[in-house]
């Protein structure tokens, strides 16, 4: 044999450089695509990045860890998309940094949960999910009512966001201080406002308390918003076949 | 050199007390605080260390020509933070069982105790054995001094810094939700730094070396080094809100966002808790059967075709998602081609035992390493056949992928670092041997019999819930409620708690036999494998 393994064996930076380029090959060749090709992200109607308070809500989630439980992701399977509704898309986490499909089912997937349940309900769920579902055995969120919701620059977020690719426009980020707080309030004078910017946000006092802007108001907001954004009424599966 | 690192270490000491002045949230002031402790220790340290220099007190070279220090210390904290993960996960697992464990604190549910449990596992016990294993291997492999005064001893404390970042930010609510990637930025950035030390001390004790040759289980430690560093920058690449804040926004999005993390999730598996645990196997198995590894051409072989083929399979972790269908049948196709090298890996270590497999009669520090083997074999042919779309479709999501994991973490993982750990502890304190080797024997039964425990238990509840969520009834209607199969999971919750109850009582044991070795006690006890009238002997391990 001509070539000896010596070589390489003989060489500490030869070696290295040689590794690295072998442990490039498979990241390169299967996520550089995605970027670029047209058909990963199906074109839908309906898609919008996240209110203020719904992305405060997002954060939240994030924070308490709630993607070690549940997925985001309905796969085609005939049993999940009775059990939760259409396949999820990849349009519909466009715009989701980090993505949150999660990995395992210790409860069920939220990819579809927004308008399935009433906010009394994820607020009495929320403090004591055992209280509607005697067999859960998920922890209780009571702290998430008596804490309000405090972000020091909500603008900053929205800006944030923009730098890595989602569509704020100039006045979304103007208006967010406001939007925040008039998503939970459907009295105030900016409703309206968050729903022209956002079509689609459910506008409602969340947690039921009205004197208050908690963390659960931004909870359930999120919670509320899920997987209702596309249109599938308009949407066609074929017209993303390549 | 060393007056450089010591300015750099100050001037950061500095840029941390402004952090803490100016921190937008109460965890970055308290990361803040950390640091800032860390660097004025470090400097600290650096000035004592140069006065004991200009008196003459302290050589430079060390008592011996190795740096067995450092190796202490990983030893140490190896053993610390295992206790501390593995008991993480018995009351994670306790509290699936029995919900009213979580308290309904923020500091004490399950998702944010999780993380804490994966990472200290992972992360503090598993990378403080790789970071000492790898230091004691390259110096004796090379025959020389590890490279460095200071940095090794810096890779050592920047690490347990990075832990404990990492650790109480989960707990107080700093998590990126990337999973076993969950530390934000600047946590983040930190780990990058040490990470890039690592990486030199690593690579310039190889250039020291006084061998021709780079001995193979140096190929895969420098292979676990250099592609964790590659697979950490991109999967955590993102934008910090403030630079006084914790909070960040991925780069990425939706599905690249999840290929990615999931292209770096499951080369966490492949390189951090595979490729590195086989430079331990390379080095430790030989040394504890006394017999040299079993082919040299197909440890080159197991080499690159595992470390190329490994880098493929992340997208088994998303079949049937929303990432196109090319990207998941690449990902299955390399899965079960994996098959190939990770046998090959296990044949090469199972076969260095020819002619010492009685060995395993008598000597159950060798036992427990050629059964971390036997794990490696079988969790890597049960990975394989998981990431076969057919049959994900039924074991994604459920406890199944749980039992898979902990039959490669506590069989592979475990066995393979406890073997190295009771090979090493007498070794780096110059005892005649371990304290007790009958302690070794029942450590490798308790943690046996829970680890069986725990994926026999796993295998039926997820495969249970697995059928449950798509079973139909007679008339065409979903037959179970999601409820009613979190239902039927309680049972094996309690078994797999137990199982993991186990796993921890063995740990305990091996630090009490580890914690006497190194206080120079010698337990008396009959040999393993003679008569019980035999001559007792106290000279067990020879």
């Amino acid at each position: 044999m001509a070539f000896k393994h010596d070589v390489i064996e003989k060489n500490s930076i030869l070696l290295l450089v040689l590794t690295l380029i072998v442990v490039s090959i498979g990241g390169l060749v299967e996520i550089a695509p995605l970027f670029y090709l047209e058909s990963t992200i199906e074109k839908v109607k309906g898609m919008r990045p996240y209110s203020p308070l719904e992305l405060a809500g997002r954060n939240i989630y994030i924070r308490e860890g709630c993607y070690n439980c549940h997925s985001q992701m309905v796969r085609p399977l005939r049993d999940e998309e009775e059990r939760y509704g259409h396949y999820s898309l990849a349009a519909e986490s466009m715009y989701d940094h980090p993505f949150q499909w999660g990995s395992k089912r210790t409860g069920p997937d939220l990819a579809r949960v927004g308008g399935r349940y009433s906010d009394d309900w994820h607020v009495a769920h929320m403090a004591d999910p055992r209280s509607v579902v005697p067999e859960s055995i998920m922890p209780g969120y009571p702290f998430l009512a008596e804490r309000p919701l405090q972000i020091t620059d909500v603008a900053a977020h929205l800006r944030t966001n923009r730098i890595v690719g989602v569509p704020y426009t100039d006045e979304m980020i103007e208006m967010a201080e406001q939007d925040l707080a008039a998503q939970a309030d459907p009295d105030s004078d900016g409703a309206e406002g968050v729903a022209e910017r956002y079509p689609g946000a459910v506008v409602s006092n969340f947690d039921g308390n009205a004197a208050e802007l908690t963390e659960l108001d931004a909870m359930i907001a999120y919670l509320q918003v899920l997987g209702t954004l596309v249109d599938f009424e308009a949407y066609e599966p074929e017209a993303n076949y390549r | 050199m060393t007056y450089l690192v010591g300015l750099v270490m100050a001037l950061a000491g500095i840029m941390g007390l402004f952090l803490v002045a100016k921190a937008q949230d109460g965890g970055m002031a308290f990361h803040g605080s950390l640091f800032v402790a860390f660097c004025a220790l470090g400097v600290f340290w650096m000035i004592k260390r140069h006065y004991e220099a200009a008196a003459g007190d302290y050589d430079f070279e060390g008592e011996t020509q190795y740096n067995n220090g450092v190796v202490r210390a990983g030893v140490i904290a190896s053993l610390f933070w295992g206790v501390v993960g593995f008991l993480a996960g018995l009351v994670i697992a306790l509290q699936l069982a029995f919900p009213e464990l979580n308290f309904n604190l923020p500091w004490t549910n399950f998702g944010r105790l999780r993380p804490v449990h994966t990472s200290a596992v992972i992360f503090a016990f598993g990378g403080n054995v790789l970071i000492a294993t790898s230091f004691h291997v390259v110096q004796r492999t090379c025959r020389a001094r590890l490279a460095g005064d200071w940095a090794p001893w810096f890779v050592f404390w920047g690490y347990q810094l990075f832990i404990v970042l990492a650790a109480s930010g989960y707990v107080l609510g700093i998590t990126q939700s990337k999973e076993y990637a969950e530390p934000e930025w600047y946590v983040d950035l930190w780990l990058t730094i040490v990470w890039v030390v690592y990486l030199l001390v690593f690579l310039g004790t190889l250039m020291k070396r006084k061998e021709p040759h780079i001995y193979v289980a140096n190929w895969f430690y420098l292979a676990f080094i250099a592609t964790i560093a590659m697979l950490h920058i991109v999967n955590n690449l993102a934008v910090p809100v403030a630079l006084s804040g914790s909070k960040s926004y991925q780069l990425f999005a939706g599905v690249q966002d999840a290929l990615t993390q999931w292209w770096y999730g499951h080369n966490a598996v492949g390189f951090f808790l595979t490729a590195g645990f086989l430079g331990i196997m390379y080095y430790f198995v030989p040394k504890q059967a006394n017999r040299p590894v079993y082919s040299y051409r197909l440890s080159i072989i197991h080499f690159w075709s595992l470390i190329f083929l490994y880098i493929w399979a992340g997208p088994h972790h998303l079949h049937y998602t929303a990432l196109p269908d090319w990207a998941q049948t690449l990902g299955m196709t390399f899965s079960i081609m994996l098959w190939m090298p990770s046998w090959g890996g296990m044949i090469n270590g199972l076969m260095t035992l020819s002619g010492a497999w009685d060995k395993l009669r008598t000597d159950p520090i060798l036992r427990m390493l050629a059964v971390s083997v036997a794990f490696y074999g079988m969790s890597t042919f049960e990975g394989p056949v998981m990431s076969i779309k057919a049959v994900n479709s039924l074991s994604h999501y459920t406890d199944w992928t749980v039992g898979h994991v902990h039959s490669g973490a506590l069989g592979w993982v475990g066995f393979v670092s406890f073997g190295a750990i009771y090979y090493l502890v007498p070794k780096l304190w110059n005892r005649e041997r371990l304290y007790s080797l009958a302690l070794v024997s029942l450590h490798f039964w308790t943690a046996t019999i829970g680890i069986v425990l725990y994926i026999t238990s796993m295998w039926v509840s997820g495969i249970l819930q697995g059928l449950m969520w798509r079973a139909y009834d007679s008339l065409g209607f979903l037959e179970y409620s999601f409820v009613e199969t979190v239902e039927a999971m309680h049972p094996f919750y309690v078994i797999r708690a137990l199982g993991g109850a186990l796993f921890v009582l063995g740990s305990v044991i091996m630090v009490y036999n580890c914690w006497r070795t190194i206080r120079g006690d010698l337990r008396e006890e009959r040999r393993i494998g003679t008569p019980a009238a035999g001559p007792a002997t106290a000279t067990a391990a020879e």
